[in-house]
């Protein structure tokens, strides 16, 4: 068995809305997928079917047997009337030794704020936070729900940076919801691009010159990754003009 | 026999001020002041239950106020009102009906000790119902703490992590329904929310951890529930303002303190 996790034929209706309509994505060892699409695509319900948390009105998700996923959520603002130490959090319902600990907080550079208040850090170190949170079932895959959405353009690199370097050096899976193409082309192997179905996938730069693409992002995006430009007439005007 | 009656109060006071100052940090923390408010306000229903089927006033509100919490869920999840409207007519309609029931039972009800409290009213079943009451909500909370904790810092994730939130919701919300079936007999009903959150406020200036936080909490509402009872009794007031009086002194003073010492450093 290749796969880490399948998606099949999944579909899911809300309100006589097709929110996802046969939409298929395998997920095997070291791959690295990105799914982009416009807001209310169903990229988060999506990954709630994938995680098991959400289930679809039809189609089925095979996993492989025991696979480990870490999850880092959308938004994450944890409530400041809570005192609770970046430590405390990290072993809330995890098991680990403390050298495990002092590993994973230097690989993800949060040594220095263990011991600070969770609500008292930084959009670009909560993220980190939540990296490492997820590191330390040591996944095999892990799954991101735009992780960079509320950080400022130097985090936003150093965040992609280090999520690469794990990438590397940890040899698991990363499938990540993400509107900043140009942050992860370089590392990114495999793009899905979701309108409720699956419009286009493919490597980045195949998916960039993909009609639907340019339809649903523009001229401008597909200029960024660089690689083409055309202008073409589309179903999907509608999302552009709003 | 004075005395039997204030050790009776005491005792009865220190249980209810442990369970819901530990409680009182999940009311804060997740914002439920005022599903906690209308709880209690619910609760006057249980009373009337309690009163009409010859059941314990206690076991009424447990019953009405489970009720609530279920029903409250199940509109919830229609997602047709916001919850505070939501809230707003379940707990004045409950509220109402409780009042009018009990205005056409035949017999007289000191309504003002099921609204403010009486120490006087506590009787050996409501101490025993308090310590098992207390004993279950302690042990349930002990169990589901890093769940509990978890998912109030983000639903997201403790659902990525296996964690139900809708059973762990309700749970806290039982929590809840039993801290308030225990503790109106000594703040009343109209007074219960604040016995849960000032302590609790009092806490937060003073924890790390939200475990220090439950537990300096509970010994807070200790204080406030030991000063406000020997109050009570030397200047004749009711108990519950007199113990929400002592609780909102002790906040007064603790974060004057923590604002100096915080100034210092």
């Amino acid at each position: 068995m290749s796969f880490l996790i399948q998606a099949k034929d999944l579909c899911v209706k809300r309100h006589n809305k097709n929110i996802l309509e046969n939409v298929f994505v395998n997920v095997k060892k070291n791959d690295f997928i990105t799914i982009i699409g416009p807001n209310g695509a169903g990229k988060s319900v999506l990954l709630e079917c994938l995680m098991g948390s959400f289930v679809p009105d039809s189609g089925e998700i095979i996993k492989k047997n025991n696979l480990s996923v870490g999850y880092i959520p959308q938004n994450f603002n944890p409530e400041s009337s809570m005192p609770i130490s970046v430590k405390r959090f990290l072993t809330l319902k995890k098991k680990f030794t403390p050298q495990e600990l002092i590993n994973i907080a230097s690989e993800t550079n949060i040594s220095e704020i263990l011991e600070k208040n969770l609500s008292d850090l930084s959009g670009g170190e909560l993220q980190k936070v939540l990296l490492a949170r997820s590191l330390l079932d040591e996944p095999e895959l892990l799954i991101l729900d735009e992780p960079a959405q509320n950080l400022d353009i130097k985090n936003q690199l150093n965040f992609y940076n280090l999520l690469n370097s794990i990438y590397k050096n940890r040899e698991l899976s990363i499938l990540m919801v993400s509107h900043d193409l140009h942050m992860v082309m370089s590392s990114t192997k495999q793009v899905i691009c979701l309108y409720h179905h699956i419009c286009c996938s493919g490597e980045p730069q195949t998916v960039a010159k993909d009609p639907e693409f340019i339809s649903l992002f523009g001229n401008d995006m597909a200029k960024m990754m660089s690689v083409y430009q055309h202008t073409h007439n589309h179903s999907h005007q509608d999302i552009l003009n709003d | 026999m004075t005395e039997l009656f204030i050790i009776r109060a005491i005792i009865a006071g220190i249980g209810v001020a442990i369970i819901a100052g530990a409680i009182g940090c999940f009311v804060v923390w997740r914002r439920m002041a005022y599903f906690g408010d209308s709880l209690a306000h619910s609760a006057l229903l249980g009373v009337a239950l309690g009163l009409v089927m010859g059941i314990s006033t206690n076991l009424g509100t447990i019953i009405i106020c489970s009720i609530f919490a279920i029903t409250l869920i199940w509109l919830q999840q229609k997602k047709i009102l916001a919850t505070d409207t939501l809230l707003g007519i379940l707990a004045h309609s409950a509220l109402s009906v409780g009042m009018v029931t009990l205005s056409l039972l035949e017999r007289s009800i000191d309504l003002h000790s099921y609204l403010f409290g009486d120490i006087l009213a506590v009787t050996s079943t409501e101490i025993y119902f308090i310590l098992f009451g207390g004993f279950f909500v302690l042990i349930f909370l002990y169990c589901n703490w890093s769940s509990f904790v978890l998912m109030t810092i983000d639903e997201k994730l403790a659902r990525a992590e296996g964690i139900n939130i809708v059973v762990n919701q309700l749970s806290i919300m039982l929590l809840m329904t039993i801290v308030v079936a225990v503790s109106f007999k000594i703040v009343g009903l109209l007074l219960i929310t604040s016995l849960l959150i000032i302590p609790a406020a009092t806490a937060r200036q003073l924890a790390r951890s939200p475990e220090l936080m439950a537990i300096a909490s509970s010994i807070l509402a200790v204080f406030a529930v030991i000063l406000g009872i020997y109050s009570s009794l030397i200047l004749d007031t009711p108990s519950g303002p007199s113990i929400v009086v002592a609780s909102t002194l002790i906040f007064i003073t603790i974060s004057i303190f923590s604002f100096l010492f915080k100034k210092n450093l």
